[in-house]
């Protein structure tokens, strides 16, 4: 990945509370075995309205999405945070993200810029009033403008692992490769009884085999 | 130590290295289909290694077609689908990675082979590449979703950089009524919290509703934090726990069985444990719940009609309901048990384990669907199908009228061709009522297994205390 110190760009309201991540990006997309190729996917059920936001030809181009509370709930599946990347946007300013889901962001090259609740509807208000209107990301400040809402150096809420990573261009795996003897003195002390998975033995898991299967639903009675 | 939460008590003896951003060791991986495929590529290509082959377990759930047993060759439903089991199976093979494939004894959806093998145990910290990990929560296991790049972390290094969840207590008093179930104890306390109540926590679920419930039960409530905002629930593990896990095939046995049940009684939270966040819900007085909306909080009672948004004081929550009963092609004040529905589906890793199929078996057993009613039955196992089909409930489900399938998550999700068609109203016992979650233009009520067995009786939606 590349250092992300600061962007700019277009912003395009998204002003729905609760997005979840099925609507941005559709479960039939998931067959799909690459990370990338996903843009035509993003909100592709809402797209189908030809007045849907993506859809306007004065929002080609913007690059900073502005969404509502509580964005980006729901499925785990990263695909969400590929298809924004994938489309063209570069970060989400929101007032909330869902959890997974703001680690996902980062982890596609995407910042999650989390406001306060004023600034979010200020933005709001600012990029549908006016498509052209551009905000200034200063990742490595943790601080936002947006001159067309009279926002100018609000901080903004990113995770101290995600800051270091956008930063620095760091992939998650990036940081564990010196922490392989640390893991290893982790695990000579772990407890004997944690399980173990049974590979290289078909039937695992077989009543027939194993013996060991006890009858569902019959614990406590 | 003193004023410690659960959560707080096994995320220190999982530390690896604190930091600003804890590095914690994790102790079962469970993967998927879906979720997966990348991260193996992405490790292929930096020439990395499974760390802990030992420590991961899959099965095929999301793409598996759920019309044929499987095995012999069977096909999966399309060539996207086909092509995910396929590198799953050459990845688990590389790798040396457990797979329980379609058609195997033990193939069944990620979130109830875990517990039902016994892999799923109190004090462990569990991730999937998929949010309703937290469905493992119900054994006092710290288990949560994460993104397919944290994937590929944990399967390189078997740890996972992740902050400290702050925590939160939702204590669940009462003794609910009969015929109220963990899936409708679960959707009042999210319909009165909120889907945003539990963001950035982990919530550990208490009270004596709580301990009321069977580990099926806990893992129905579990499965549902997510639904709450939560990045997972968890329930402190009691004699219910340790009787469920007993004699299961990887539970420990003999000393280490003694050894790991003096630990497990260790895991609860301190009386004057401190949490960011506490709620108390009382649930003595809950009805069968349904939800009307597009998201879990839209959730009412059977007994109640539709809401009126224009009587809502917070105009986000006004538009968002507007927008939902634009979708969902309802009329405010309407009855709920005037809402007729076309399909019913039982089934997910909220609701598809032995006591749900009994619940719902209980409930049709000598009567028949309606005639305008499509409805499907699909176990959570193959286990789990076996043994309903040894207990005569596969014979109950079809002489109803229904369709017994076989295990996968199917119609929860919608992407192995078991979906509700466009402008369609399902009422399902999975999990998310989401715009499009069974299919494209597909309207969900999320119900109990009861509700869903006596609103395909009815045609409409129904109580199970509606029949007799
Ligand atoms: S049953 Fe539904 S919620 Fe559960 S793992 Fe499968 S798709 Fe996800």
């Amino acid at each position: 990945m590349k250092p992300l110190t600061a962007l700019t760009g277009r912003g395009m309201p998204l002003a729905r509370a609760d997005v979840d991540t099925d609507q941005i990006i559709p479960a039939a997309w998931l067959k799909k075995t690459t990370r990338t190729g996903y843009g035509e996917g993003l909100f592709s059920q809402w797209r189908q309205d030809p007045s849907f936001i993506t859809n306007r030809p004065e929002r080609r181009g913007a690059t900073i999405l502005v969404a509502g509370p509580n964005f980006g709930c729901g499925s785990s599946r990263e695909h969400a945070a590929w298809a924004l990347r994938d489309f063209g946007f570069t970060a989400v300013v929101a007032p909330g993200f869902g959890d997974i889901f703001r680690n996902n962001l980062p982890n596609a090259g995407l910042v999650p810029a989390q406001v306060s609740a004023d600034v979010a509807e200020s933005l709001l208000r600012a990029t549908t009033r006016d498509p052209y209107a551009e905000i200034m990301i200063d990742v490595v400040g943790r601080t936002l403008g947006c001159p067309a809402a009279g926002v100018a150096g609000a901080p903004f809420r990113l995770d101290d692992l995600a800051h270091h990573r956008l930063v620095n261009g760091l992939e998650l795996l990036d940081l564990a490769l010196s922490l392989g003897p640390s893991i290893s003195a982790y695990e000579r002390a772990r407890a004997p009884w944690l399980p173990v998975g049974q590979a290289g033995s078909p039937g695992a898991g077989s009543p027939s085999r194993t013996g060991a299967v006890k009858a569902e639903g019959t614990e406590g009675t | 130590m003193n004023r410690t939460t659960l959560v707080d008590r096994i995320w220190e003896r999982h530390l690896v290295e604190p930091g600003e951003t804890d590095l914690i060791y994790i102790d079962l991986h469970l993967l998927h289909e879906v979720s997966s495929p990348q991260a193996f590529e992405a490790l292929r290509s930096a020439g990395r290694v499974v760390r802990r082959p030992d420590l991961c377990v899959a099965t095929a759930d999301h793409q598996v077609p759920t019309l044929i047993d499987g095995g012999g060759g069977a096909p999966a439903v399309d060539a996207g689908g086909a092509r995910q089991l396929l590198l799953q199976a050459g990845n688990c093979r590389e790798a040396g990675i457990e797979l329980h494939p379609l058609g195997s004894p033990g193939q069944g959806i990620v979130h109830v082979i875990g517990p039902q093998m016994g892999l799923t145990q109190p004090g462990m910290t569990i991730v999937c590449g998929d949010s309703h990990t937290a469905t493992h929560g119900a054994f006092g296991a710290i288990a949560f979703g994460i993104g397919t790049s944290e994937v590929e972390h944990v399967l390189a290094t078997q740890t996972l950089r992740t902050a400290r969840p702050r925590t939160m207590a939702v204590t669940v008093e009462g003794t609910v009524r009969p015929g109220v179930t963990a899936k409708d104890l679960v959707l009042a306390v999210i319909a009165r919290a909120g889907t945003r109540a539990g963001v950035g926590t982990l919530v550990e679920f208490r009270g004596a509703a709580i301990r009321a419930l069977s580990m099926e039960g806990r893992m129905t409530v579990c499965n549902m934090a997510v639904e709450a905002g939560a990045r997972s629930g968890l329930i402190a593990p009691d004699d219910t726990t340790f009787r469920y896990l007993e004699g299961r095939e990887r539970s420990p046995r003999g000393r280490l069985w003694e050894r790991a049940l003096d630990h497990w009684r260790t895991l609860r939270s301190d009386d004057d444990a401190v949490f960011d966040r506490e709620v108390t819900v009382d649930v003595s007085a809950i009805a069968p719940q349904v939800s009307w909306g597009t998201n879990p909080g839209q959730t009412t009672s059977v007994d109640a009609a539709v809401p009126d948004p224009s009587g809502m004081a917070d105009p986000a929550e006004r538009n968002a309901a507007e927008r939902a009963l634009e979708y969902m092609g309802l009329t405010p004040g309407t009855a709920m048990r005037d809402i007729p529905i076309d399909i019913v589906f039982i089934g997910s890793c909220t609701n598809s384990r032995m006591e749900d199929l009994r619940a719902a078996a209980e409930v049709l057993r000598g009567r028949r669907i309606a005639s305008s009613v499509r409805a499907l039955v699909v176990p959570g196992s193959a286990l789990v199908k076996r043994q309903a089909e040894a207990e005569g409930l596969d014979r109950v489900f079809t002489a109803a009228g229904f369709e017994w399938r076989s295990p996968g998550c199917s119609m929860c999700v919608g992407i192995n061709g078991d979906t509700v068609a466009p402008g369609l109203r399902c009422a399902s016992t999975s999990n998310r009522n989401f715009e499009g979650r069974q299919g494209p233009g597909a309207r969900t009520h999320l119900v109990s297994p009861e509700t869903a067995a006596a609103t395909a009786l009815a045609g409409h939606l129904a109580a199970a205390d509606d029949l007799v």
